[in-house]
């Protein structure tokens, strides 16, 4: 076992010429599933391809729902569109744009380019990202077909409660959203769990952290922001389903709850979002203006702080989305200059746009137009921000046509225009020719015109008095000729991006092996000539633009004079590298095409969805069957130390199997509980929150008893029995053949039934108390601790009779202990949550009397 | 007259002052933009002179660090002095009105004016003198907007929110409901009418009676029909057998600008229309429609409406 990095050879690597066979065997393995097996497909190339795809496919769909509102809006008292209809239309054009089309999009265009622009001949866990696909599409199509049966959400894109509890939306509307969404956010963060991971552990030997293309910064940060973000609407959207579906009164004034706990979840989310779609693109912008102007980006380090620095302060903003719900002035001045702050880190970026165009010649080419209407509009979208940043502006300016006109300037200006950029830019990386320069150009100004005609004259509607998520509106009031104009407009950009589908339809043929190549010049690893298998070989990387300052590297690269230039194991693999310095730790051997994730995925989504119209036993079917295909899917992973250690070049032999914190395995484990641990620090705030706006439900006031002090004592008692167990387990794992397997497996079902026992003990505690979840907000809560902790509870125990059976079937040993490791991990946080919950809801009622 | 529904044509305290930050706003945001631009296109179209302070690293640090946390920081402390203004508590000689935001309406009391006066859809205030409105939700979040008068604030259910806003001329001003709340959300709206003083005494005082008697036969036959279509089962028309309070009170609709939350006109033939048809000018509102009544029926209902001035 060596997890010790290995420093770089200053020579080539490896010598040419390669030995005969070895190309044809790297080309066999990465060869591409045909005919209907392309659904078996899981390499970043294809998923990342599929997704692009289907994102742009919502990005159309959402477009035509804003067309439809734009008719119904050109002359007042119109008739057009239904009221119903329209609320749903202005829900899912909302709904679908953010969730289906933005996050989607860039963590698609991640899952294409990361890899290539880090020479890593695919992400770690390519299985997953065809599992976060596949759901994704699924679920969204069947999201968006809602619309076609009148029964699509219509509680607009933020699901405020209480309009959207069951009083007052007793359709099955509402849950569409919730369980749709809810589920797709889960695709997202399994896509942000691999792009971390992919970032961090399989770049090319040598691109140490300051030497990290922008885009991959951006894209870190995203997924970073993913991960703390979207747990706390998952969270929000868990407990609107449980007050929906079992009258969990978390919402309802009456009962002690609050309609503004949602607000501060789904904008504590909602906020973090608008930069979670931003970032990337910035990134990409990062990436084309230095190609564009011929010269490397000015202020690469201040750059990657403005990133950093706006994840950061991006939590910290979300109130500003509630100026205008009667909160108290100190947290209305904190949220305000918090608001206006992350203003500089976008204004560093721009100058730096500005200074890097400065210090080279900009090329007019299509991409660098969609780059300077994006500045222009973007920077328009910065300023009406820090507009609305102002308190008392936005009391006027809230909920009106200008923040459509503001949200759409920072959102289509910053991250659709970037995008187009990004179409016109990369298209020659993975299809046969570039697009059309004079079809470009007519796409962009189409859509640079339309979009100002369209979106401009929004800020005078509001200002003027036009609240937004109106149907209809009479004549008198002076907003007949805007909407007109605005509507024309729209119509305009429509153009614009049909001009644009023209072009890719006419002049984009996907290839994996033929592609156009580096048509721009540009500097980084995503220009390198590839194959189906990627770069023929991994570069050694020395500075942030490999290509402008090595001008023979590409072709070394596909002379395969770098490392690993065939495959050592006859698999596919990549390699992986420490997460600073980049230096070459191991060989991942990385799956290939399967239908055990596809089929997880069909079901997954099957699962949710039945589930969702209430078709119960349907539902529970398929989700017996996602499990099944997951745990057939996992069986396959964790191969085990399958190849002796193989010689990469350059005098380097590296393992084939990293067990431990070295493993890409664990990392993934580690970012997946920081997710659980961001939805139970949100939980936790909704508890708090709640006691302090109506502490009149909580036992001190209701005089109703807690459970006696022995149930949290003998249930906390238990689970530390467990975590105990479970480490003793992992001695036994490791002494391995001197004891035999069954104490680790004794040990295993012991500590899972000592889970069990603890987590029971805590509900019967609280059961036998005589609280019941729908008697107060308070009860609720309580009963949330106790399912969110049963859930955690389940998935370790699940994970332990999976490990025993790995044990059972030979597939455990001291050495392949991956998923001992994971289950392991897993464990252990289940034990810390469920003492924190404990401590939380037995201790803070006797403290905060 | 009605005064065009906008934040730039301030009629109250609240609103010249945020519109004149908005002037200040619009013009710096405006300069800063042109600059950006200039800078853009010297950078992309320039001569290599002009362009080499541009591509500097101390350049990024000014234009993109330094220069806007100036700014933001003078427009932050400008902003929060205009902040302070709404939260300060109400003046001691402030007319104190409720109102309640409903699924699709106003319903606006005003407390202290001896005997509990109750109207919809339309809030009479005397201008120059600051009114301390309380702001109620009966059932989801809405949110109380008159552009020329005062910044919005939300009615949430559970939450007592307070706006004090002050009419500095007489006039109409129409407000509309910011916060979506479901179905004809848009049709959600609203007028303040601001009165000189005598004018709002006089008014007050008229509202303090009950309804005024049917006076020609049409009208009590309005009168009647209104009793027997059980009317009075949602609508209160105080001296009258109709106490119901689901719906807006009617004891002075005659007297209002507009209907159905300033949906339609206060005269007799839209009172009829409103009747028969109201679930198709204003879709999903609670009111069923009644269809059965003959147009003579309509006319009478609408004629006794009229009346109540």
């Amino acid at each position: 076992m060596s997890d010790e990095a290995h420093t770089l050879p200053s020579g080539y690597p490896n010598p040419l010429p390669r030995p005969k066979g070895e190309l044809e065997r790297l080309e066999a393995v990465w060869a591409p599933p045909t005919g209907i097996r392309i659904l078996t497909a899981v390499n970043n190339t294809y998923i990342g391809l599929f997704y692009v795809g289907a994102a742009l496919l919502f990005f159309v769909l959402a477009g035509i729902l804003a067309l439809l509102m734009r008719v119904q809006l050109a002359v007042p008292g119109n008739d057009f569109i239904s009221q119903g209809t329209y609320n749903q239309l202005f829900t899912m054009h909302g709904t679908v744009m953010m969730f289906l089309f933005a996050v989607p999009v860039v963590e698609a265009i991640g899952i294409l380019l990361l890899p290539q622009m880090q020479a890593a001949r695919d992400l770690p866990f390519p299985r997953l990202g065809a599992f976060a696909f596949w759901t994704y599409l699924i679920g969204g199509l069947f999201f968006f077909g809602s619309l076609f049966f009148g029964l699509a959400p219509d509680g607009g894109w933020f699901m405020y409660p209480p309009l959207t509890s069951t009083e007052y939306s007793p359709a099955e509307n509402a849950d569409f959203w919730l369980v749709g969404i809810g589920f797709i956010e889960i695709s997202a963060i399994a896509g942000a769990i691999e792009i971390i991971v992919g970032i961090l552990r399989t770049r090319a030997p040598g691109m140490t952290l300051d030497k990290l293309p922008i885009f991959a910064w951006s894209m870190l940060v995203f997924a970073g922001m993913i991960v703390f973000a979207f747990p706390a609407v998952i969270l929000a959207t868990f407990l609107l389903e449980l007050e929906r579906a079992f009258a969990w009164p978390f919402f309802i004034p009456e009962f002690g709850g609050d309609p503004l706990l949602w607000q501060h979840l789904f904008w504590f989310f909602g906020h973090p979002e608008v930069y979670i779609i931003f970032l990337p693109a910035a990134g990409m912008v990062s990436m084309i203006v230095p190609t564009m102007c011929g010269v490397p980006l000015v202020g690469y380090r201040l750059i990657v702080v403005a990133l950093v620095a706006t994840g950061f302060f991006s939590f910290g903003l979300w109130v500003h989305h509630m100026f205008a719900t009667g909160i108290p002035s100190l947290s209305l001045a904190f949220f305000s200059a918090a608001s206006m702050a992350v203003a500089v880190p976008s204004g560093i970026q721009v100058f730096a746009w500005i200074a890097t165009i400065a210090s080279g010649r900009l090329r007019f080419t299509v991409p660098s137009l969609f780059i300077l209407g994006f500045l222009a509009i973007f920077v328009i979208g910065g300023l009406t921000g820090v507009m609305v940043a102002l308190v008392p502006f936005d009391w006027q300016a809230h909920d009106t046509f200008f923040i459509v006109a503001h949200l759409h300037y920072v959102l289509f200006g910053g991250m659709v225009f970037p995008l187009f950029a990004a179409i016109y830019y990369w298209v020659p990386a993975v299809g046969r020719k570039p697009l059309s320069e004079r079809l470009g150009r007519w796409s962009f100004w189409l859509m640079f015109v339309g979009f100002n005609v369209t979106f401009f004259p929004m800020h005078i509607l509001g200002l003027m008095g036009m609240p937004r998520r109106v149907y209809t509106y009479p004549e008198n009031l002076g907003w007949d000729g805007i909407n007109l104009l605005s509507t024309l407009g729209a119509f305009m950009i429509a153009t614009g991006v049909l001009v644009c589908l023209i072009d890719l339809a006419r002049n984009f043929r996907f290839t994996p092996s033929e592609n156009a190549g580096n048509v721009w010049q540009a500097g980084t690893l995503d220009w390198l000539p590839t194959d189906v298998y990627g770069n023929r070989s991994i570069p050694i990387v020395t500075s942030r633009e490999p290509l402008r300052d090595d001008p023979k590297l590409s072709k070394d690269v596909e002379a395969g004079r770098y490392f690993l230039p065939g495959t050592a194991t006859g698999k596919r693999e990549t390699l992986i590298t420490s997460a600073i310095d980049a230096l070459p730790q191991a060989i991942l051997q990385v799956p290939g095409p399967s239908w055990r994730s596809f089929f997880a995925a069909v079901f997954t989504a099957a699962f949710f969805l039945l589930l969702t119209v209430k078709l119960v036993w349907p539902a529970i079917a398929c989700g017996i069957a996602a499990l099944v295909a997951m745990i057939a899917w996992l069986w396959q992973t964790d191969p085990g130390r399958n190849h002796a250690p193989v010689d990469i070049g350059g005098g380097i032999k590296v393992p084939v199997y990293l067990t431990g914190p070295a493993s890409h395995s664990w990392w993934a484990m580690v970012v997946l509980l920081l997710v659980a641990a961001s939805m139970f620090i949100a939980l936790v705030f909704s508890y708090l929150y709640l006691w302090t706006v109506s502490p009149d439900v909580w036992p001190a006031t209701t005089g109703e008893h807690l459970p006696a002090a022995h149930w949290p004592f003998i249930s906390a008692a238990a689970l530390l029995l467990a975590s105990l167990a479970v480490a003793l387990s992992g001695r036994m794992l490791a002494a391995g053949a001197k004891i035999g397997p069954w104490p680790l497996r004794a040990g295993l079902a012991a500590a899972s039934a000592v889970l069990a026992v603890g987590w029971l003990l805590d509900l019967c505690g609280v059961w036998q108390t005589g609280l019941r979840p729908d008697d107060s907000s308070y009860a609720a809560l309580v009963y949330t601790f106790i399912v969110i902790e049963g859930l955690l509870v389940a998935s370790a125990i699940v994970m332990a009779l999976f490990t025993i059976a790995r044990s059972i079937a030979g597939l455990l040993t001291p050495i392949r202990r991956v998923t001992f490791d994971n289950t392991m991990l897993l464990w252990h946080y289940a034990v810390a949550q469920g003492l924190i919950g404990l401590l939380i809801v037995h201790g803070f009622p006797r403290i905060a009397g | 007259m009605e005064t065009l529904q906008s934040t730039m044509h301030p009629a109250g305290t609240d609103a010249a002052a945020i519109a004149q930050l908005s002037w200040v706003l619009f013009v710096g945001g405006g300069l800063v933009f042109a600059v950006v631009m200039g800078l853009t296109a010297i950078a992309s179209l320039g001569a290599e002179r002009r362009r080499r302070f541009l591509s500097e690293r101390k350049f990024i640090v000014i234009a993109g660090a330094i220069l806007p946390a100036i700014v933001l920081t003078a427009l932050l402390v400008y902003g929060l002095t205009l902040t302070g203004t709404r939260i300060a508590i109400a003046e001691a000689d402030a007319l104190r009105i409720e109102v309640t935001g409903e699924q699709w309406w106003w319903r606006v009391r005003y407390p202290d004016s001896g005997g509990d006066i109750i109207t919809a859809n339309e809030i009479r205030i005397p201008a120059d003198r600051p009114i301390e409105l309380t702001l109620l939700s009966a059932d989801v979040i809405h949110s109380f907007w008159v552009p020329n008068l005062a910044g919005k604030i939300d009615m949430i259910p559970g939450t007592v929110n307070r706006l004090t806003l002050r009419a500095t001329q007489p006039g109409e001003y129409r407000g509309q409901c910011a916060e979506f709340c479901g179905g004809p959300h848009a049709l959600m709206a609203f007028h303040v009418v601001a009165l000189e003083p005598a004018a709002f005494d006089i008014w007050l005082a008229a509202q303090r009676e009950p309804a005024a008697s049917p006076e020609t036969a049409l009208q009590q036959e309005g009168a009647d029909l209104f009793v027997a279509s059980g009317c009075g089962g949602c609508h209160s028309i105080r001296g009258t057998a109709a106490i119901g309070t689901i719906g807006p009170d009617l004891t002075h609709v005659g007297g209002r600008l507009t209907i159905a939350a300033a949906t339609l006109p206060a005269d007799a033939a839209s009172f009829a229309r409103w009747i028969r048809d109201n679930q198709y000018i204003k879709p999903n509102n609670l009111m069923p429609p009644f269809g059965t009544l003959s147009d003579d029926e309509l006319a009478a209902l609408g004629a006794y409406l009229e009346h109540l001035k």
